[in-house]
Parts: C-alpha cells; structure tokens; sequence
C-alpha cells in the first residue's frame, strides 16, 4: 500500500487498536509552558499517579513572561505564582525546564527545534495550538487540551483518531518580497479557517523544497489557522542539515542511522490524499489581514472585499474599516515582530535588512521580540541589533509577549498593530486592540514609513 | 468527571460563526493554576462594555434566555488550545454546545470535561436559532444514548454523531486516563520494540 508521510509516522507509532473506536499513539516528546500545564500535574497528584516519562517531556516559560528586565523578580504577583509552579512541578517530577533567563529558554516552537530536540519521523504534543510549527521537520507535532496533557504525563500515550490527510501543493517560482508568511496567509485566504478541521497537512511543491527550516516552521505553525490539527513537510537534506550538530540531535554513527531512516519518511508517488489543492507561486503577492480571524487576507495592494453576511459585518465594525477599501496609507501605531511564526533570526535578518539607514517612523511604537536567548544572541553577535538601535526599535528579550498579551505587552484599546504573529481575533493582542497579520518585511516597512505601503514598490 | 444521560433545558442562542477560544476566556485570565473560577469570566469582553458596565445586546446577558445549552454559529471553538475556554463554558454551567462545526482540539476538550458538543446541520441549527428567539421558554431534549437533539413540541428532531469510545466514557463518566493506564504493559512493551 502507498503511504503518505504522515501514515508513516503515524502508523509506526500505534501501540493499539480499539475496535471501533480510537487508537493509542505513542508520543515521542512532550513540550510543557506555565500555563496549560499546572492543572494536568494537579490532576495526576490528586489522582496519585506519577509521571511515567520524565525524561521525555521537556519544559519552558514562555507564555506569561516579561519582556524586559528577565533578571529580576516578576512583578505581576499571578504570573509570578504560575512561574514558580511550574518549577515547583518540573523539579518534583525530574522534568528540565528552561526556565527564564536559562541559555536555551524561549517559546517553546522556537527552543525546541533550535536545540535538536525536534526531529523528523517524531511524534510530539504540547497543550499549545501551534504545536503544529514542528511538522516543518516531518514529524507528526499538534497542540493538546490540559487533560491530554495529564493523559501524556500518565501514559506517554493518547486516545486519538487518525485524521484524515490533505496535500497543498505550491509551485511555481515566488516574487520577490513574498516570504513564507505570506505563502500560508495566501493559502488560509483561499481556504478558509476551517477548510483542514480533522485533516493533517503536507505541503508539498517546490516552492517548500526551496525553503529554509525557518520558513517551513513559519508555513507549518499556521496550519492551525486553517482548523488543521498539523502540517508537514517531507524532511531532506535541508532538514537533515539543520538538525545535524544541535545539542540534542543523535551524533555521530547514530546520526547517519536516523537519517537513513528519515529519508525514508517522505510520501510515495502514487499515495493518495482525501482532499488536495494546488496554487500558483506566481500568483502570490505579500499579504495582510483586514478582519477578526487569520483567513480574512488579502494582497496588499487589494482592496477588502464587499459581502453582506452578519459575521462580516461584525468583524469590519471591529477593526473600523470599510468593505471595498484599500489598507494602503492607514495610518499604523504599533508593530509587533515576533511570535512563534515569526521571531527567527531569518526574521529579524529580513526586518534589518529593510530598516538599515532608515528610521523608524515617530508615531511608532516597534517592539522586536527574539523567540529564545539563542535567538537574542545571534541577533546581537550578528551585529542587527546595533542596526534597530539606530533606526530606533526596541529589541526586548524572549517570549510570546503581545502575541498574546498576557503579560503587560498590550496594545492599547483601539489601536491596530502591524504584526508577524498568526492571530488577529478581537482583543488577542490587549483588549480592544486592533490585529493586521503580515511579514516581518511588510512589518518592518510598516513601522519605518508609520503606514501601510505597497511594499511591492519597494523592493528594488 | 459528572455522568452524561439526558438533558432537558432551555437554550441561549449566540449567533455568531467563528468564536475563538480567546473570545470564550481572553488570555489574560489564564494565570490561575487551578481549574475553579474561569466560569466567571467566560466572554468577557462580549458580555462587558469597555465601560465595564453589561451589555444587554449580549445573550448571555439577556433576561429572557437561560439554560445550560449553548447555541452557536458555526466553527465554534477555533484557535487556541486552551482547555480554560471549556472549563469556562461548564463553570457557567453549560452542559451542551450545540454548533454546525466544532473546531477540533475545542471538541476533544470539551469531551473531555463532560461538556457534549452537539455537532447538527446548518438546516437544524437555523431552526433552533429561530425558535429559541421566537420562544426563550422553548425546551430542548438532548439525548445523548439516542443521539438525538429535539426541540421539545414540535416534530424537530436531528440525529448527532459521536464516537462510541467517547459516549461510553460520557455516560459513565470515565476518563481516557484510566483507559491508557490500564494499556501500561502494552505500552512497554511498545517501548521495548522501538529499540
Ligand atoms: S508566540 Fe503566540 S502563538 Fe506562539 S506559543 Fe506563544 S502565544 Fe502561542
């Protein structure tokens, strides 16, 4: 029988069969943060059942960190309290945890793959929705609920139902300026926000071939967006490159004996998917949101459509825009790079590569949010950091911060902010604030001029 | 987790597609460590002004409607995996989310909290819309064994689907944490030959 990706994954990761029923998939790693975990940890002690794997399971804090001022003591006395929990946990079960400040902290989509703990041919979970981000390596990754958390922590096992697979091809050579944000920014535009619910993803085409691990993980990280549990990327040398020498990658013989497996691992001609699209690399052009959920994009140079419907309309009335407008020359605030999509170094390369000699606009308030410490590193040994400090952005240190705002990086009531993270619901970044997803070049464009521009001219 | 047979209630119809799990519990009331108190601030920034002062225009906040069944626009439950969003709606005291698409980790979610979501036809769902808001005191039969949904004096009745493994857990109140524990030696075992 022909395979596809992920049936291979998935079907050498079955433990049993209910009849009738669900299967019992065995989970490779299991990524933990502060703030789905404390009640599934809660529910094994009341319950007296010990954590099964410790050394599988991996932990951070990310969620509900501060962005400045990492050193000291966390002032917001809830966000403390989580934070101490989860060493409290992480220390009573014999879990590591990275915790803030550690060289290897920082949100958990971005941490994991950078130290080689994401791997091709894995299963991973993790009670966050952007899970799906590690499927860039051709692993079979999906965020979890707290119960499934504590199911993990119990079993090192789930009760799932296979879903069902659909393939998106792109082909074609992309423009310039189009990066990968706005490649799965096009496709959720065309597909709608529940087009993959009870799918998991492959992105197949040249167009993924082409890209770097970076821009996998940004494609593979929105799949959610489009109601897929995942997406995935058949691994290759690209990945095996990436992979190969990170702290927790197999080494030396052991390395060469995964990677002749891996290579094992991609779809054969001839498997069949239950839905596929295919899209034009040449039809996409960089994109931008207008409304309230991440499948209402547009190119820039468009204008935001015309339709009646009552969901519609309410989104509209929320952002205050007009249907039948363009976005270009709307005055913008705020800017926000980063996010598990976007605050990869190749990200923050994009941004400075833009902003070198010019300033940032005055009615702008730009924070740069590296995804780890290694990130922050890199950004400041490569000598960008010197670049935003000149053009007048702030780069702050490691977290989800306004991607979800949970800590005090909010944008103000009624503000829009121009942003690379993956969500623009009402209120997701600071209540009342206004979401407007794109690049990190349409970003960077952004904050520089203080509007939105057709960046298409700009890039010669 | 509570035993799930039959209920009969009331309903509060939102009619609204697309509810994201941030609209249901916004991420900054995610800071608690236990599972008791979500139910307070369930749509919080639907059900208040930025005033802080109610919104009547909200359902929820409506006099004329009440019950534990919530009806919602399709593809409820969209975005983030927070499990909060579920134990929200139950600390409400919803016992029943009846939609025409359910988005995937809220089902699993709220399955796994005894909160049945009740996935019908855009047809049926229509129906109950427009009869819960031409009569609030309206009853609706969610019989989970049948699997049926029925507004109660009329001849509307829909078949929902749910997994068997899922609805032996629901009527009997089991959890799948007990189920995999007792798989333990399948799992070594499994361990062993990945070696
Ligand atoms: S950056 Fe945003 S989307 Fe990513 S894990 Fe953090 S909160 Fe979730």
């Amino acid at each position: 029988m022909k395979k596809t990706l992920f049936d291979k994954v998935w079907d050498a990761h079955v433990v049993d069969t209910i009849k009738n029923g669900p299967q019992v998939l065995y989970i490779d790693k299991h990524l933990i943060h502060e703030v789905t975990s404390p009640q599934a940890f809660n529910e094994l002690e009341d319950r007296g059942i010990p954590v099964f794997r410790p050394k599988q399971i991996v932990a951070t804090a990310d969620h509900n960190t501060p962005t400045q001022n990492q050193d000291q003591p966390i002032k917001d006395e809830l966000s403390r309290k989580q934070l101490e929990q989860l060493s409290i946990n992480c220390k009573k079960n014999n879990i590591t945890l990275y915790q803030l400040g550690h060289k290897y902290n920082g949100i958990v989509h971005v941490m994991a793959p950078e130290l080689g703990i994401t791997q091709p041919g894995m299963t991973m979970v993790c009670g966050d929705s952007h899970t799906s981000t590690h499927g860039a390596f051709g692993a079979i990754a999906f965020g979890i609920g707290t119960s499934q958390v504590a199911q993990v922590f119990a079993s090192q096992c789930l009760l799932l139902t296979k879903p069902k697979s659909l393939r998106v091809n792109v082909n074609g050579k992309l423009k310039k300026g189009v990066l990968p944000k706005d490649v799965i920014l096009y496709i959720i535009s065309k597909l709608g926000t529940n087009s993959g619910t009870g799918y998991f993803c492959e992105y197949a085409g040249n167009v993924f071939e082409e890209m770097s691990m970076e821009g996998r993980m940004t494609v593979c990280n929105m799949s959610i967006e489009m109601g897929a549990r995942g997406g995935m990327i058949a691994p290759d040398e690209t990945t095996f490159n990436y992979v190969k020498d990170r702290q927790f990658a197999p080494k030396g013989e052991d390395f060469n004996k995964k990677v002749a497996y891996w290579k094992t691992l991609p779809t054969d001609e001839g498997a069949t998917f239950d839905k596929e699209y295919s899209f034009n690399a040449e039809d996409i052009e960089p994109m931008i949101t207008y409304g309230t959920n991440p499948g209402m994009g547009i190119k820039i140079t468009e204008n935001i459509p015309v339709e009646t419907n009552a969901s519609f309309k309410k989104s509209l009335e929320y952002m205050n825009f007009e249907a039948g407008e363009s976005l270009i020359n709307k005055p913008i605030n705020f800017v926000f790079i980063g996010s598990c999509t976007n605050s990869r170094i190749e990200d923050f390369r994009v941004a400075a590569n833009f902003i070198k000699g010019k300033q940032k606009a005055k009615n702008v308030t730009a924070w740069l949010v590296p995804g780890s410490k290694q990130v922050e590193t890199q950004i400041i040994n490569e000598g960008l950091k010197a670049v935003f400090d000149a053009a007048g952005f702030e780069l702050r240190q490691p977290g989800c911060s306004a991607c979800l705002a949970m800590n005090e990086d909010k944008i103000p009531q009624g503000e829009y902010c121009v942003s690379t993270s993956n969500r623009n619901f009402e209120g997701r970044q600071g209540q009342g604030s206004r979401t407007i997803l794109a690049s990190p070049l349409v970003a960077a464009a952004t904050a520089v001029e203080g509007k939105i521009i057709d960046i298409t001219k700009h890039l010669n | 987790m509570e035993k799930f047979t039959t209920l009969h209630s009331k309903a509060i119809p939102l009619q609204i597609e697309n509810v994201d799990t941030d609209q249901i519990i916004p991420a900054r009331f995610l800071k608690a460590t236990d599972k008791q108190g979500f139910g307070d601030n369930v749509f919080r920034d639907w059900r208040y002004n930025k005033d802080n002062t109610l919104n009547i225009d909200f359902a929820l906040n409506n006099p004329n409607y009440s019950g534990s069944i919530l009806v919602a626009g399709d593809n409820f439950g969209c975005g983030s995996s927070r499990e909060h969003a579920a134990w929200a709606l139950t600390g409400y005291g919803f016992k029943v989310v009846v939609s025409s698409f359910f988005a995937d980790i809220f089902k699993g979610n709220a399955l796994n909290n005894g909160l049945l979501p009740v996935q019908v036809s855009k047809a049926f769902l229509n129906t109950l819309f427009k009869s819960i808001k031409k009569d609030p005191n309206i009853n609706i039969i969610v019989n989970l064994e049948a699997q049926t949904i029925a507004i109660e004096n009329t001849d509307h009745v829909a078949h929902f689907e749910i997994n068997s493994y899922k609805k032996t857990c629901l009527i009997n109140g089991y959890d799948d944490i007990d189920f995999l524990l007792s798989k333990k030696a399948k799992i070594e075992a499994f361990e062993i030959s990945l070696n």
